[in-house]
C-alpha cells in the first residue's frame, strides 16, 4: 500500500481512471455506443427467410407456369404495363409471349432480377415439358459466422479501438497543455515518460473492460462466433490499441486547442472509417488504393481481427497485420516522443 | 528564522554576501528575447538562503520570464543561472527534487480531489512532508475531499501552493501568486507566505502589486522592461523617493483659468524651494510632491499654493511606497498597461 502511495507512474495511472471515471459521457462512448450500433445493424441487417420475387407475364399461360414456382409470385399485365411496373421496380422480370418463344425483360445488373431470370426460366422451361437430367436435393444451413452481423463485429470492434485511444489520449493531453498543467508537471520530478506510459496502462486496463463488454454482448445477443484462439484476439486489441494511442499521441503531441486537436483526429480518422472495411469489405475499393488501404492500421486491424474470429485465423498466418500495426506503433510512438510540446 | 534575512543588501553586481553558503540563486548577465521582445534584458541577481525576494514590475516586465528561467523551464539565451549551487544543465533531476514551483496559471484538473491531486504531485518527491501536513499548510482541511473544479480562486492558490510545498522545497517560486483574488483570499495567502518564511524557506516570488512585495519580501527587485531598475529592502527603496510621506493635489485656478486643472500654472520651482519638499511631479493634472516632516510641509505648500492665488480641488497625503518609487523611476504608474 505505501510502496504504491508513493509509486508515480501508480498514482498517475489512477488519476487517468479517475478522470476517465468521472466523465459519463466518455463512458457512454466507450462502452454504450459500440452496443448499440452493433443492435442496431444487427436488427437491420438480421437475416430473413428468401425473399419472395415479384415478376409478371403478358399471358395467363406464362403467368400460371411461372406461379407453379414457390420462389416466384406473378401477375399478368400487357406488355406497356409490365415495361411501367418494370421502371418502377415493382417486378422484377417480365415475360413476353413471342411466337417462336419467350423473351425475359429484366435489368441484368440487379442480382434479384438475375435470380428471377432463373427461377422464371426454369419455371416455364419445367411448365414446358423439361425434365431434370440429375435428381436434385437440397440440404439448407443457415451457418452463423456468414452473417452481416458476424462480419461487422470484428469492424465496429476495431474500430471502437480506433476511437477510444485516440480520444482518450489525445484529448486528455491537449487540454492538460491547454490548462497548463502539463507544464506544471514537467516543472515537478515527475519522470516525463512515466506520464505517457500512465495512458497506455490506464487505457490497458480500460481495454479488458471494453472488450469483454462488446464481444460478451455480441455473443450472447448474436451468437457471434470466436472460432480463433482469445488470447491471440486479446492480443490483437492490445496491439490495436497501442498503435492508436501511438497515433493519438502523435497527433496531440503538438497541438495547443481542443479545436486544433479534434480536426486532426477527424482528418486522422476519418480515412480510415471510410476505407478500412468496418461495415463492408475493403476489398471493394479500386486495386490502384489498394496498398494504401491495407497500409492503414484499421484495415490490419479489422482483417486480423475477422480473421481471428470468423475463420479461426493464427496469429503465425497474419504477419503482414502484425507487422503493419508494430510499425503503427514504433514510429508515431517515436516520432510524439521527440516533437512533443510540454508547453 | 534564518541568518540570511538580516544580511544587508545585496547590490547589483556586488560580491555575495558574507554569510557561510552563498547565494541560493545566482543569476548572471541572463537575457532572453522571443522574437522581437527582449524580454528579460542583462540580469544579475542574487538571492540568499532564507530570503524572501520579490520581482516587482508592470505587466510584461519580464518577470515571469525571469523566475521561468530560474525554474529551468525556459533556457536563456545568454547568462548562467546558479540555483542551490548547481545548474540547469546538469543538475536538472537533483534541482526538481529540491524545489517547489507555483505557476501563474495552472489548472488543475476539475474532477480530482483536492487531496487526489496532492497525492499525485507527493508521489513525484523521493522525499517531503505527508499529504495530511500540507493540506494543513494551505488550510485546505475542509476542502480535502471536494473536487478542485468546485474550488473558489483563492482555494485554488492555496492548493497549488500546497502543491510546491509537498517536496519540501529548500526553494519556493511562486509566480504572481495573488493575482485575481479578491482582497481576503490574498491576505489569507500572505498569512500562508509568513509561515514559510517563519519556517525559513527561502522564496522568491513575482508580483505587480507593490503592497504586496512591501508586505512580503525581504529584498525587492524592480523590473521594468527586462532590466532591475532598482534593488534593495521595501525601507531603502522607499528612502530613495526622498521623502517619506507623499502629498498629491490638484487645483482649479481660481475663477478665471480652464476649468481642469492648473497645468503650468503651478510654480513648481516655488514648491521644490520649500525645505522639506524633495521633488516634484504632474500627472493627469495630480500633482505630487515628495515630502519628509510632514506636518512641517504642509503649512508651506498651503501658503506657497495660495500666494500663486491657485485653488485647491484636492489634496491628500500617503506614506511613500514601492509604487511612488517605481513612478518616480518610470514616470509611469505600476498598474499602466
Amino acid at each position: 500500500m505505501s510502496n504504491l502511495e508513493f509509486s508515480s507512474l501508480y498514482q498517475l495511472t489512477m488519476v487517468r481512471f479517475r478522470l476517465f471515471l468521472r466523465e459519463p459521457e466518455a463512458i457512454f462512448w466507450i462502452f454504450f455506443f459500440p452496443i448499440l450500433l452493433a443492435v442496431g445493424l444487427g436488427i437491420a441487417f438480421r437475416n430473413r427467410p428468401a425473399d419472395v420475387l415479384q415478376v409478371g407475364a403478358i399471358t395467363t399461360q406464362l403467368t400460371q407456369a411461372l406461379a407453379a414456382d414457390k420462389g416466384l409470385t406473378a401477375s399478368t399485365m400487357d406488355e406497356a404495363e409490365g415495361t411501367h411496373e418494370l421502371a418502377t421496380g415493382r417486378i422484377l422480370l417480365l415475360a413476353i409471349q413471342h411466337a417462336d418463344g419467350v423473351a425475359y425483360k429484366y435489368d441484368d445488373t440487379n442480382p434479384d432480377a438475375r435470380i428471377a431470370r432463373l427461377l422464371a426460366d426454369r419455371a416455364i422451361q419445367a411448365a414446358a415439358g423439361r425434365r431434370d437430367a440429375v435428381q436434385a436435393a437440397n440440404q439448407l444451413v443457415h451457418e452463423t459466422g456468414s452473417r452481416y452481423i458476424d462480419f461487422v463485429v470484428p469492424g465496429l470492434l476495431g474500430m471502437n479501438l480506433m476511437g477510444s485511444a485516440m480520444w482518450g489520449l489525445g484529448f486528455a493531453i491537449v487540454e492538460a497543455r491547454q490548462k497548463k498543467l502539463l507544464k506544471r508537471l514537467v516543472a515537478s520530478p515527475m519522470p516525463k515518460w512515466q506520464y505517457l506510459a500512465s495512458f497506455l496502462l490506464s487505457r490497458l486496463a480500460m481495454l479488458i473492460i471494453e472488450i469483454a463488454a462488446f464481444l460478451g454482448f455480441a455473443r450472447v445477443a448474436f451468437g457471434v462466433p470466436f472460432r480463433g484462439s482469445l488470447w491471440q484476439l486479446g492480443l490483437l486489441c492490445l496491439l490495436t490499441s497501442l498503435a492508436f494511442s501511438a497515433l493519438g499521441l502523435l497527433v496531440s503531441s503538438r497541438a495547443k486547442t481542443m479545436e486544433a486537436a479534434s480536426g486532426l483526429m477527424n482528418l486522422v480518422m476519418l480515412p480510415m472509417w471510410i476505407l478500412s472495411g468496418v461495415f463492408f469489405s475493403a476489398t471493394r475499393f479500386p486495386a490502384v488504393i489498394q496498398p494504401i488501404v491495407r497500409a492503414l492500421p484499421l484495415t490490419a486491424a479489422i482483417d486480423a481481427m475477422r480473421g481471428n474470429m470468423l475463420q479461426g485465423t493464427a496469429i503465425g498466418q497474419m504477419m503482414p497485420q502484425i507487422g503493419i500495426l508494430i510499425a503503427w506503433f514504433i514510429v508515431p510512438f517515436a516520432v510524439s516522443l521527440r516533437i512533443f510540446r510540454w508547453r | 528564522m534564518s541568518e540570511g534575512i538580516g544580511v544587508g543588501v545585496i547590490e547589483k553586481g556586488a560580491p555575495q554576501g558574507a554569510h557561510g553558503n552563498g547565494p541560493s540563486l545566482l543569476l548572471r548577465g541572463v537575457r532572453k528575447a522571443f522574437a522581437d521582445v527582449q524580454a528579460v534584458d542583462g540580469l544579475d541577481l542574487e538571492v540568499a538562503r532564507g530570503e524572501c525576494f520579490g520581482l516587482l514590475g508592470p505587466n510584461g516586465a519580464g518577470k515571469t520570464t525571469t523566475i521561468e528561467i530560474c525554474e529551468g523551464l525556459t533556457a536563456p539565451d545568454e547568462g548562467t543561472v546558479e540555483l542551490l549551487g548547481l545548474n540547469w544543465r546538469t543538475g536538472s533531476s537533483q534541482l526538481r527534487q529540491r524545489i517547489g514551483i507555483q505557476l501563474q496559471e495552472t489548472q488543475f484538473p476539475d474532477k480530482l480531489t483536492v487531496e487526489e491531486t496532492l497525492r499525485m504531485f507527493r508521489s513525484f518527491f523521493r522525499r517531503g512532508i505527508s499529504v495530511d501536513e500540507s493540506i494543513r499548510t494551505a488550510q485546505l482541511e475542509e476542502k480535502r475531499n471536494s473536487r478542485v473544479g468546485g474550488l473558489s480562486g483563492g482555494q485554488k492558490q492555496r492548493l497549488a501552493m500546497a502543491c510546491a510545498l509537498v517536496g519540501d522545497p529548500e526553494f519556493l517560486f511562486l509566480d504572481e501568486p495573488t493575482t485575481g483574488l479578491d482582497p481576503q483570499a490574498r491576505r489569507h495567502l500572505w498569512g500562508l507566505v509568513d509561515g514559510l518564511k517563519q519556517a525559513g524557506r527561502t522564496i522568491i516570488l513575482t508580483t505587480h502589486y507593490m503592497d504586496e512585495a512591501q508586505r512580503l519580501c525581504d529584498r525587492v527587485a524592480i523590473m521594468d522592461h527586462g532590466k532591475v531598475i532598482a534593488l534593495g529592502t521595501p525601507q531603502q527603496l522607499i528612502g530613495t523617493v526622498g521623502g517619506e510621506d507623499i502629498v498629491e493635489f490638484a487645483v482649479s485656478a481660481g475663477d478665471a483659468g480652464a476649468p481642469e486643472s492648473g497645468h503650468g500654472t503651478v510654480d513648481a520651482a516655488r514648491l521644490t524651494a520649500i525645505a522639506d519638499v524633495h521633488s516634484h511631479r504632474v500627472d493627469a493634472g495630480l500633482h505630487q510632491l515628495s515630502v519628509s516632516e510632514l506636518h512641517l510641509a504642509v503649512p508651506r505648500i498651503f501658503a506657497a499654493l495660495k500666494e500663486q492665488g491657485l485653488h485647491l480641488s484636492e489634496f491628500r497625503t500617503h506614506s511613500a511606497t514601492l509604487e511612488d518609487v517605481f513612478v518616480q523611476l518610470t514616470g509611469r504608474n505600476l498598474r499602466d498597461e
